[in-house]
């Protein structure tokens, strides 16, 4: 395919800060002296927020409570409290608790929301989705352009191994920190955005750093139901800058609950198994000798598929012991035409928490008629048919066995391990991909459909 | 420490008779009976077998929640059905991979089932059976449920029939295996084992049944009566559990909106028992130096259905004064309709030791929010019991 040969499709943006303008709009405001309060160097000097140093955990550490069931902790204390302030404060574009919300009856519990007041009746904005990886545009609307109050916190690892909180801390512009923000348009109680690093402006895309830091948050927040989701570009992520979204939704999400059939056990006991009978094939990364190990493996995974140009979504869940990887296809199928006007008159975005079976609907007859089969025919349409899936499988496993070991006899423990447990195809696959060598991105998406 | 472990003895007593510890001891059979109405929905019994089979002794398993059992190795997802049972309040049968105290794992089938007050539906307890599972099927990782995530209230809550597609079936004793205990495959009961546990639970409900008779708290193993209209689900009750700060929960559709709910530290700030102060209006903390200015204020909000805080002078029990910095706010379930109201107390200049460096306002604030994230999920249930 000729690289001139561009995908789109036309949709219109979640709001995710009040300062968030279309691009026609941008021009107005350039640099210097916007007079409201943002993150750029025209109001940052003297800024200070809140800052929550979290206490990294080398070891799985079990923390044993002197009282059983563990209080609210400290982060989702912090978290919750000024999250209601903002609340209280009116700078939320509609309150979520008023958006009537339930389990569809079914084996899966897909949950449903009426969200009317979420999507814009705007025009919409053209987004490119065949290249997961695009350049930061600083003309564009990035976090930096939020105004302070939609920041909650900044959210640091601390130098000494014990947690630390600073009501008012000066925000290190030399130090790269990392803050949490509001979604103004939120999908449920507390959605945030965790921004890594902020004013070094990064790209949407996954790097080693990002992605600890994230585990780091879920871990910390030691509340199941508080997840944090990851959209790549050409996967329904709305800004190219880099974030994480999170938000507290006390049931189990239907993709938790689906049966997994376990693919292979790598030398750091990080455990990859496939997602059976859900309607997104995808993989789910769990265990580790260390937290770390669970991190590096799976945004090892995520920079294989953003080299190779495919669009994918991650879903962290219970307090970061287990996460969800899932390729995807539906950007580029709708931008081919290939999705019914009936699916896309929902106007659902399949997006992280669609596929994990959390639907934010607009119009009140989808919302009424929701049903799981509806639910699953949607999500059908977003996943890599088996033979992408397995290739896609093959791209991944190739980088992860690397970067976990390089020695021959691990290879081969592996191979016959791989005989045990997978199919035929996979065994295949890896016995191709022996050498270390990362197959070089290509302009064009890996998946045929 | 001591009032909380006399909360636990209160617990069993107040629905068993004394004898109920004799007659439950005598059963074989390993078990725990959890109260999921104290916070951090404690063990509140171990039979003599339970403590034997994983090595603890009574002190340190009474007053611990289950998850002191779990550890490296247990299957993350049992472990959120086992979550999702307890708050549907519904009975769950599933293997598990447990930790003695020595640290060693062990396989055995887990069988979960509520027990309920006659008079009311509530659940008052949860009886937790052990079942060791000594043969063992190797399976080839495969796990599928053939019902669901197991909706259902029946006694075998939720059977995983695994798919074997390897002829071999090996029986290992505990932890002979050369590459140790292979604890990764999911292990499957026979169905002796789960007939084991189905009528040990049988069994124990039919002893606490029994000795509930002379309390005058009759219990059953399945739920008689729809819930009373005063009361909150044992999930909610779980949920809010978990919050530290002082608050209670209104009900405003009921008649003189009372409380339905009210946290330890309420209790422990107001000198109130739960039952003196569950199902009443909240006006009895008010007394005659009380500026009925602000009461009328706080009237005001409500009927407004709006949140407002106020500074009042309340009374505690011995009719000792304090200042409350009282903020009240109307609290959505997931119908998006206000359910509740939600009033969160501080007492003026009390310093809390657990305050972590969040302002007093702030702590109040995530009270707030962390009832609204309770309120709104146990609601959002299509078979949970009461929002």
């Amino acid at each position: 395919m000729s690289e001139s040969f561009m995908l789109r499709i036309k949709r219109v943006p979640t709001v995710v800060s009040n300062f968030q303008k279309e691009e026609a709009e941008e021009g107005a405001s350039r640099n210097g002296g916007c007079g409201r309060n943002c993150l750029q160097r025209c109001c940052i000097q003297g800024a200070k927020l809140p800052l929550y140093a979290f206490k990294k955990l080398n070891e799985k550490e079990v923390l044993v409570h002197e009282n059983n069931e563990p209080p609210v902790a400290f982060l989702d204390s912090l978290l919750l409290g000024e999250w209601e302030d903002r609340m209280q404060r009116g700078l939320f574009r509609y309150d979520v608790t008023a958006c009537e919300t339930k389990v569809i009856p079914g084996q899966y519990g897909f949950i449903a929301q009426l969200n009317e007041g979420r999507h814009l009746k705007k025009r919409p904005t053209e987004f490119r989705v065949d290249k997961v990886l695009q350049p930061f545009d600083g003309n564009k609307f990035n976090f930096t352009k939020v105004g302070q109050e939609e920041v909650l916190f900044q959210f640091e690892s601390s130098e000494d191994g014990d947690v630390h909180f600073f009501p008012s801390a000066s925000i290190d512009v030399d130090n790269s920190t990392s803050v949490v923000a509001i979604n103004v348009s939120p999908i449920e109680y507390g959605h945030v955005l965790l921004i890594p690093r902020i004013l070094e402006c990064l790209p949407q895309r996954i790097d080693r750093e990002s992605f600890l830091l994230a585990l780091y948050m879920a871990a910390e927040a030691a509340n199941p139901y508080f997840r944090l989701g990851y959209n790549s570009l050409g996967a329904f992520a709305t800004i190219n800058h880099l974030h994480f979204q999170a938000y507290y939704l006390a049931v189990q999400f239907p993709i938790e609950k689906a049966p997994t059939k376990k693919i292979n056990t790598l030398d750091n006991r990080v455990k990859i198994s496939e997602l059976v009978n859900y309607p997104v094939r995808g993989l789910l990364f769990e265990g580790g000798n260390t937290l770390q190990d669970l991190s590096n493996t799976v945004s090892d995974a995520c920079v294989c598929l953003q080299d190779n140009n495919i669009p994918y979504n991650v879903l962290i869940s219970d307090c970061g012991k287990r996460i969800f990887l899932l390729p995807q296809c539906y950007a580029e199928k709708q931008a081919l035409g290939e999705v019914s006007p009936e699916l896309l008159d929902t106007q659902v975005n399949p997006a992280v928490w669609e596929i994990s079976g959390h639907m934010v609907l607009k119009r009140k007859k989808d919302y009424e008629e929701a049903s799981e089969e509806n639910a699953w025919k949607l999500l059908a349409e977003v996943s890599l048919s088996e033979a992408s899936f397995e290739e896609v499988n093959a791209l991944i496993f190739e980088v992860i066995s690397c970067s976990d070991n390089g020695s021959e006899n691990e290879a081969q423990d592996m191979l016959e391990d791989a005989n045990v447990n997978n199919s035929l195809e996979e065994v295949d696959a890896i016995n191709k991909g022996s050498h270390c060598a990362m197959v070089s991105g290509t302009q064009e998406c890996l998946v045929q459909q | 420490m001591d009032s909380y472990l006399a909360l636990i003895e209160q617990s069993f007593n107040t629905s068993y008779s004394i004898w109920a510890r004799e007659a439950l001891d005598e059963l074989p059979e390993c078990f725990t009976i959890t109260d999921p109405c104290i916070s951090g929905h404690p063990i509140i019994f171990a039979s003599s077998a339970f403590l034997k089979m994983s090595g603890y002794s009574k002190d340190e398993v009474i007053g611990r929640n289950g998850r002191i059992f779990q550890g490296p190795e247990t299957n993350r997802r049992s472990v959120m059905e086992i979550r999702e049972a307890i708050r549907e309040e519904r009975a769950l049968q599933i293997s598990l991979l447990n930790y003695r105290k020595d640290g060693t794992p062990f396989w055995m089938l887990f069988h979960i089932s509520p027990v309920f007050a006659k008079e009311d539906g509530r659940v008052i307890h949860f009886v937790a059976v052990q079942v060791p599972i000594l043969s063992r099927q190797r399976l080839n990782g495969l796990s599928l449920s053939e019902e669901g995530s197991g909706f259902k209230e029946i006694v075998f809550g939720s059977c995983r029939r695994e798919v074997c597609s390897m002829d071999m079936c090996r029986v290992s004793a505990l932890d002979s295996d050369s590459r140790g205990l292979n604890t990764e495959e999911p292990c499957e009961a026979s169905e002796a084992e789960k007939r084991r546990a189905a009528s040990a639970i049988n069994n124990i409900l039919s002893v606490l049944t029994q000795y509930s008779e002379s309390t005058g708290k009759l219990v059953c193993g399945k739920r008689c009566s729809s819930p009373g209209a005063t009361l909150i689900s044992s999930s909610l009750n779980i949920s809010l559990g978990r919050i530290k700060q002082s608050f209670v929960l209104t009900d405003p559709h009921l008649p003189d909106m009372p409380i339905v709910y009210a946290s330890d530290a309420f209790l422990k700030l107001t000198g109130y028992a739960r039952d003196e102060v569950l199902g009443r209006n909240c006006r009895f903390l008010s007394g005659v130096e009380t500026d009925s200015s602000v009461l009328e204020k706080i009237r005001e909000s409500i009927q407004a259905e709006q949140a407002c805080t106020v500074r009042i002078l309340n009374y505690r029990k011995n009719k000792s004064t304090f200042w409350n910095l009282l903020h009240i706010s109307p609290v959505r379930n997931a119908t998006g309709k206000i359910a509740y109201y939600v009033g969160v107390q501080i007492e003026e200049g009390f310093q809390s030791q657990e305050s972590h460096g969040l302002n007093p306002e702030m702590r109040q604030l995530s009270c707030v929010g962390a009832v609204r994230v309770a309120v709104r999920s146990t609601s959002i249930g299509a078979g949970s019991s009461k929002s």
